[in-house]
C-alpha cells in the first residue's frame, strides 16, 4: 500500500473533506481547541496532549563540520489523532509519525517512521521527558539531552544543551493562524547548543551549532482556504532570533516574533512581517521559491534569506520543504526554512 | 430489397436444420472449451495475485520463534526500538477462514488490503469498528468482501484479530521490510529466540505453476482449432448449397457487395450467438473442473486458488472475440470464392470435388513447406516460442497433407483392386474425401493430441517414480521443531537406525543464479541411489574429498556449466563432478559433503532427517518416537507415505489434461457425424446408379459404415506418428525450454492401441446413424435420381 495515502488518511478524518494544507483545515469535531490567556507548566507541557488533534516536537539545527563546511539537521515527531476518543493498546486512536533529515550542500537526506500509538512503539512523556519513535529519540533535561535518528544511508547522535529559557508565541503561547481565528498553542526553545556526529555516506563529521525546538499543538490550526505556509527561524550573530510565517490563503496571514538574546520577546501582528520571493528553484518538479527577502520594519530587519541547499526535498508522506539558510543584509547568521504547500 | 434477400439467404438454414446446428455448435464447443480453460487460467491468476499482495509471502524475510511458539508483544516493540523495522502479523482460524491481522501502518508495500484505499477508514480499521476485509468466498459477519484478497482469507488490524482469536499481545511473525537503518543493534542481543527465515525468492507461485497454466492454455488452443475446422466444414457446404440461390438473386439485379455484406452480417449474427452459447458452456465446464484445478494447485505447488469461479471479462470478452474471429477466419475464404463467383455458374453437384481438385496443389504446397519449417526448427528450437512454432507448423502441416495422403493410399488401394464393387467402393471413398476431409484433420489433430499428451504425461509419470525412488530413499522421514529437540533425537535413534543422514540446506547463489545447498553425509545410501544424467568417474568419493560439487539440471542449463567447470560456493571453489536431474524445482540446486557444509555454514542446524533401519522396524520405531520421545505423528513421514502422496499428486495434475483429451476427442467426433449427415443429402445421386445395378440398400449403408472406420484407421495410422512427433517436441523443446529440464521419453504401445480402439468406435458411431438414415432411403427417392437429371 502506497504510504502517501497512509499518511493523507492520517490527517482527514474519514466523513469531512480535507481542507486547507494537509487537511489541517478541517474542523475540529470533538477535539479541544485552544483557548486565549493559557497558561503553561513546564515540564509537563512538554508531553503531549492527546486530546488535541495535531501536534509536534519539531527540532532544527544549524552545524558546522569540523571540516568547516555548513550542515543541517531535523528531527521532528508528530502526533495525531483519529478520533476524540480515549483507547488501549492497538486500539488507540493516537498515531505517530517521525522525519529526520540531513543537508549538506550537496546532499539531502531523508528518512520517516510510522508507528501506532498506544503499543509503546512511540510516544512521548514529560517527566523525566523522553519523546520517541522506534529507535529515534530525543530525551533528557534540558541541560543535557540526547538526539538520535537513522535511515538507510544516514544517521546522527546528538548531545543538546538548554543556553536560554522557553519562548511563548503569539498571545503568551496563543498563536492564531489566520484572520478566521484559528489557533495553536505555540512556544519554542531555541537556544540549544547542539555537538555530536553525523553519520553520512561520505563518512562521519563531527559537528557543532545550536538548534531550535518548536513546540505546537491543536485541533484546527489552518483556515479552510489557506493551503500552505512559510516558516522562518532565523539566528542572527547578535544573539537575537526572529521566528516569522506567512500563511498563503485567500489572502496572506504572517506573524512573527523577535526574540532578544535575554529570551524576552516581542509578538508582532498581521502584516508586520514580510517575505518576499527572489529566486525560484526547479525541485522534485515544483517551483519552489529558494531565495526570499524578508522584512520586519517594525523591528529594522531587512535581511535576504537564501537556502544552503536549494534541492532540501523532504519526500515523505506528505511533502514539503525544509532546509537550513544563510541570512545576509542588515543582520548576518543562519536559520531553518519550511515551506508548505507547493503543487 | 434487403429483407427480400437476406429471407432467401436465411431460408436456407430453415430448410436445412441439421447444417446451422452443426455450424452453431461446433463453433460454440469450441469457444466454450477455450473460455473454459481461459477461466480456468484466469481465476488461478487473480488467486495468486491477490495472495502475493495480501500476504506478501515470498517477497519478504520473517522473524519466528525456533520453537514455534508466539512472539511476546513485547518483542516487537522492542525490536523497534532497536532500529529494526520489523511489521507484526498474527494468524488463526475463525469460521473456517483464514484470519490474518496486521499493522497497516508498519506493513512494507504492497502487504495491507486493497480496500484500504477504497474506504477511506484508517479509522474505521483500527478504531471505530475494527473492520475486517475478507475474500468473496469467506463468510463472515460483517466483513467487507474484496476480491483482491487471497482465497480463503481475511484480514483485519492486529488488534482486532488479537481481540477475536483471544490472544491478548500475542504475533506469530515478524515481517522484515526490504530497508534496515543504520546502526540496528543486532538480532542476537534483543531477541535471541528469534530466527530469521529468508524470503524465498525463487518460489514466485505464478512461475512454478506455469507449466500446468500452459497445458491447459495448449489444450484450449487445440479443442479451438478443431472447433475452427468443423465451422469452417459448414460454412464452405452452407455456401455451396446457396450458390443457385446467390445466382438467381444476382440476375435479379441484386447488387454483389449487398450479398456479401448481408451474408457477412448473418454470419457475424450466428457467431455471436454461438459465441455466447459457448462462453456459457465454458463457465459450466470451469466451473467443473475448478475444484479439481485448485486441488492439484494446492497439493502439487501449495498454491492457493479460489474454488468459485468469477465472471471476468477476460475470459469471457476473449471467448466472444475468438468465436467472431475463428468464424471470420473460417468465412474468409467461402466469402472471397463468393465474390470472385461468375454470374452465371451453375450449382453443380460436384462443386466440392472440383473445387477440391483445383486447390490440391496449393494445399499439398502448404503443407509441405509447414513440414519443412516444422523440420528446420526442430534442429534448431530452443525457446518456448519457437517450440511452440514448431508444435503449430507441424500440426497444420500433417493437417494439410492428411487428404492428399488419403488420397494417394486409396488410389493405390483402387488399383490394387478387382471386381465390381470393390473399384466402386474405393472410387466413391475418393469422390466423398473432400467432403470428409475437414472432419479428418479434426480427428487427425484429436487423436495425435491424445497420444502425444499421453505419452508425455506417462513418460513423466514413470520418470517421477524413479526420481522418487531416488530420492526418497530413507525409510523415515522426521523433523524437529528446534535444533535441542534434533540433538536428543539423534541421540535416541542412533543405536536403533541404520544410519542417520541430516538434511541441511543453505540458500546460495551459485553462478549468479538462486541455489539451495544441501550437505550430504558419506553414506552408501547416495552412492546406491542417485543417478546422473552426466558425470565424472568418481563423483561421490570427489564430493566427499571436499573438492568437488554435484548440480541439478537446472543450474547446469541456466548457468550453462557442465562437468568439470570450476563454480564457488561462497569463497570456495569446487569441480562440477556430476548433473543429475531434479524435476519440477524451479531454482538450482547443489549438493556437497557434509563437512564441507558445515564449515561454509556453521550456523545451519539441520531438523529434518532420513533414517535408514530395516522395514519391518519402521512401525515399531515410529511409535516408539511418539511415546518415549514425545514427537507428534505430523513430524514423521514414512517413505511409502510420501510416495503414495506425492503420486496421488502428480494423478491429480492430469485428470484435467485428461478431461479435456476426452472433450477434444468427443469434438472431433461430432465433426465427423456432422459431417456425413450432411453430405448423405447430396450422396443420393451417386448412390443411385449403384443401387440400381443391384446392391441393396443395406448393403450400401454397410459400406458407408466401413468406409468411416476405414478412413479413420487410416487416420489414426497417420495420427500416432505424429503423435508421438508432438511429445516429443514436447518433452525435449518446450519443456527444456520453459522449465530448464528434459524427461526421457517412453513409448506405451498398450495406450496407444486403446485410443485406436477409441477412436474406432467414436467414428463407427458417428457413422452408425447416417448408414442408417441411407439404408432406409425410400426406393422413391432414389428413383427420383433418374428422372431428374440434375
Amino acid at each position: 500500500m502506497n504510504v502517501r495515502l497512509i499518511a493523507l488518511l492520517l490527517w482527514l478524518p474519514a466523513a469531512s473533506l480535507a481542507q486547507g494544507f494537509a487537511g489541517l483545515g478541517s474542523s475540529a469535531e470533538g477535539f479541544a481547541l485552544p483557548e486565549t490567556n493559557p497558561t503553561f507548566t513546564f515540564p509537563s507541557d512538554d508531553g503531549a496532549h492527546p486530546d488535541f488533534r495535531i501536534e509536534w516536537w519539531y527540532l532544527t539545527a544549524n552545524l558546522t563540520g569540523d571540516d568547516g563546511r555548513d550542515y543541517g539537521l531535523q528531527w521532528t515527531l508528530f502526533r495525531t489523532a483519529l478520533t476524540p476518543t480515549d483507547g488501549t493498546g492497538w486500539s488507540s486512536p493516537q498515531l505517530w509519525m517521525g522525519h529526520a533529515a540531513v543537508t549538506t550542500p550537496d546532499a539531502h537526506f531523508v528518512t520517516e517512521r510510522l508507528a501506532r500509538g498506544g503499543i509503546g512503539q512511540a510516544g512521548v512523556t514529560a517527566q523525566p521527558f523522553e519523546a520517541w519513535i522506534d529507535e529515534w529519540t530525543f530525551s533528557g533535561p534540558d541541560s543535557d539531552a540526547i538526539l538520535r535518528a537513522a535511515g538507510p544511508d544516514f544517521a546522527y547522535d546528538m548531545t543538546l544543551q538548554a543556553t536560554g529559557p522557553r519562548v511563548l508565541h503569539g498571545d503568551a503561547g496563543y498563536s492564531v493562524k489566520s484572520a478566521g481565528g484559528q489557533a495553536s498553542y505555540y512556544y519554542s526553545q531555541p537556544f540549544f547548543d547542539i555537538a555530536g556526529t553525523l553519520q553520512l555516506p561520505s563518512g562521519d563529521v563531527t559537528v557543532t551549532g545550536n538548534a531550535w525546538l518548536d513546540r505546537e499543538w491543536s485541533s484546527q490550526p489552518l483556515g479552510a482556504d489557506q493551503t500552505g505556509w512559510d516558516w522562518f527561524s532565523l539566528s542572527f550573530d547578535d544573539g537575537s532570533k526572529l521566528m516569522g510565517f506567512l500563511l498563503r490563503g485567500d489572502g496572506d496571514y504572517s506573524r512573527a516574533t523577535l526574540i532578544r538574546a535575554d529570551g524576552t520577546t516581542v509578538a508582532y501582528p498581521d502584516g508586520a512581517f514580510n517575505a518576499e520571493k527572489i529566486v525560484q528553484s526547479q525541485v522534485a518538479g515544483r517551483g519552489v521559491p529558494t531565495t526570499w527577502k524578508v522584512t520586519l520594519p517594525d523591528a529594522g530587519i531587512d535581511v535576504v534569506v537564501s537556502a544552503l541547499n536549494t534541492q532540501s526535498w523532504m519526500d515523505t508522506s506528505v511533502p514539503y520543504w525544509e532546509g537550513p539558510v544563510r541570512v545576509t543584509g542588515s543582520h548576518t547568521g543562519r536559520g531553518y526554512l519550511e515551506m508548505t504547500g507547493y503543487e | 430489397m434487403i429483407a427480400v434477400t437476406f429471407a432467401a439467404l436465411f431460408g436456407h438454414w430453415w430448410r436445412n436444420p441439421l447444417q446451422l446446428f452443426t455450424l452453431l455448435a461446433g463453433l460454440a464447443l469450441a469457444t466454450a472449451l477455450w473460455s473454459g480453460v481461459q477461466a480456468i487460467n484466469a481465476e488461478a491468476r487473480a488467486s495468486y495475485d491477490a495472495a502475493a499482495a495480501t500476504l506478501g509471502e515470498g517477497q519478504f524475510d520473517r522473524l519466528v520463534r525456533s520453537d514455534g511458539q508466539p512472539i511476546a508483544q513485547d518483542t516487537y516493540i522492542a525490536l523497534r526500538r532497536a532500529g529494526w523495522l520489523v511489521s507484526p502479523v498474527i494468524e488463526g482460524r475463525v469460521a473456517d477462514a483464514r484470519l490474518i491481522g496486521l499493522d497497516p501502518l508498519s506493513a512494507p508495500g504492497g502487504l495491507t488490503p486493497v480496500g484500504l484505499r477504497n474506504i477511506g477508514g484508517l479509522q474505521d480499521f483500527i478504531v471505530t469498528s475494527g473492520r475486517i476485509f475478507a475474500a468473496p468466498d469467506v463468510a463472515l459477519d460483517g466483513a467487507v468482501s474484496d476480491p483482491a484478497i487471497a482465497p480463503g482469507t481475511a484480514i483485519a488490524d492486529m488488534g482486532t484479530v488479537q481481540k477475536l482469536l483471544d490472544r491478548p499481545n500475542e504475533l506469530d511473525a515478524l515481517i522484515v521490510g526490504p530497508q534496515q537503518p543504520l546502526g540496528q543493534t543486532s538480532l542476537d542481543q534483543i531477541a535471541p529466540q528469534l530466527s530469521r527465515q529468508v524470503a524465498q525468492g525463487g518460489s514466485d507461485i505464478g512461475q512454478l505453476t506455469d507449466s500446468f497454466h500452459l497445458n491447459l492454455t495448449a489444450f484450449g488452443l487445440l479443442s479451438f482449432a478443431v472447433g475452427i475446422f468443423i465451422v469452417h466444414g459448414a460454412i464452405g457446404l452452407a455456401f455451396e448449397q446457396r450458390r443457385a440461390t446467390v445466382r438467381t438473386l444476382r440476375a435479379l439485379g441484386v447488387p454483389l457487395r449487398l450479398l456479401v455484406c448481408l451474408i457477412g452480417g448473418e454470419l457475424l449474427g450466428l457467431a455471436l450467438i454461438a459465441g455466447a452459447i459457448g462462453v456459457g458452456l465454458g463457465y459450466l465446464i470451469a466451473v467443473f473442473l475448478l475444484p479439481d484445478v485448485a486441488a492439484t494447485l494446492r497439493g502439487l505447488y501449495g498454491a492457493e486458488v479460489t474454488g468459485t469461479l468469477q465472471l471476468r471479462p477476460i475470459w469471457w470478452a476473449t471467448g466472444m472475440a475468438i468465436a467472431v474471429g475463428g468464424t471470420g477466419v473460417a468465412a474468409s475464404t467461402a466469402l472471397w470464392k463468393l465474390s470472385r463467383m461468375p454470374l452465371l455458374t451453375g450449382a453443380q453437384p460436384r462443386a466440392l470435388a472440383v473445387i477440391a481438385g483445383r486447390g490440391v496443389k496449393v494445399q499439398a504446397a502448404v503443407s509441405a513447406g509447414l513440414l519443412c519449417i516444422a523440420f528446420v526448427l526442430a534442429l534448431t528450437a530452443n525457446g518456448v516460442v519457437t517450440g511452440f512454432v514448431l508444435l503449430g507448423a507441424l500440426l497444420i502441416g500433417a493437417a494439410l497433407g492428411l487428404p492428399i495422403v488419403l488420397r494417394a493410399v486409396l488410389g493405390f488401394a483402387a488399383n490394387c483392386s478387382h471386381g465390381v464393387v470393390s473399384s466402386w467402393f474405393w472410387a466413391d471413398t475418393r469422390q466423398q474425401l473432400p467432403g470428409l476431409s475437414l472432419a479428418l484433420m479434426a480427428l487427425l489433430l484429436a487423436m495425435a493430441a491424445n497420444v502425444g499428451v499421453s505419452t508425455m504425461v506417462s513418460s513423466f509419470r514413470l520418470t517421477f517414480v524413479a526420481f522418487l525412488d531416488q530420492r526418497l530413499a530413507s525409510e523415515l522421514y522426521v523433523t524437529a521443531q528446534s535444533p535441542e529437540q534434533a540433538a536428543s533425537l539423534v541421540d535416541f535413534v542412533t543405536p536403533r537406525v541404520d544410519v542417520v543422514l541430516p538434511i541441511m540446506s543453505a540458500q546460495v547463489k551459485i553462478a549468479g543464479r538462486a541455489t539451495d545447498v544441501f550437505g550430504a553425509r558419506n553414506h552408501a545410501t547416495y552412492r546406491d541411489n542417485w543417478t546422473f544424467l552426466t558425470a565424472g568417474k568418481t563423483p561421490w568419493k570427489d564430493v566427499h574429498a571436499n573438492v568437488a560439487i554435484l548440480i541439478n539440471e537446472q543450474l547446469a542449463r541456466g548457468a550453462d556449466l557442465t562437468v568439470g567447470d570450476v563454480v564457488n560456493v561462497g569463497e570456495q571453489p569446487l569441480t562440477i563432478a556430476g548433473i543429475y536431474g531434479d524435476y519440477g524445482n524451479p531454482i538450482g540446486q547443489a549438493i556437497i559433503a557434509e563437512s564441507l557444509f558445515q564449515k561454509l555454514f556453521p550456523d545451519v542446524r539441520p531438523l529434518r532427517f532420513g533414517l535408514r533401519l530395516p522395514r519391518k522396524e519402521v512401525d515399531e520405531l515410529v511409535k516408539d518416537l511418539q511415546s518415549e520421545v514425545g514427537f507428534p505423528t505430523s513430524s514423521v513421514i514414512n517413505q511409502a507415505g510420501i510416495k503414495a502422496h506425492s503420486l496421488a499428486i502428480f494423478d491429480r495434475t492430469f485428470t484435467v489434461t485428461t478431461a479435456l483429451n476426452v472433450l477434444t476427442l468427443s469434438v472431433a467426433g461430432f465433426a465427423i457425424l456432422m459431417s456425413l449427415l450432411t453430405l448423405t443429402a447430396m450422396r443420393v445421386p451417386q448412390l443411385a446408379p449403384a443401387w440400381a445395378m443391384g446392391l441393396t440398400r443395406a448393403q450400401l449403408g454397410r459400406l458407408e459404415l466401413i468406409r468411416t472406420v476405414m478412413l479413420a484407421v487410416l487416420t489414426g495410422a497417420i495420427a500416432l506418428p505424429l503423435g508421438l512427433a508432438l511429445a516429443w517436441v514436447l518433452l525435449v523443446v518446450v519443456n527444456v525450454a520453459a522449465f530448464g529440464w528434459r524427461l526421457p521419453m517412453y513409448l506405451f504401445p498398450w495406450d496407444y492401441a486403446q485410443l485406436g480402439v477409441l477412436a474406432i468406435l467414436a467414428a463407427g458411431l458417428a457413422a452408425l446413424w447416417p448408414a442408417l438414415r441411407l439404408a432406409r432411403t425410400p426406393p422413391a427417392d432414389l428413383l427420383k435420381v433418374f428422372s431428374n437429371e440434375r
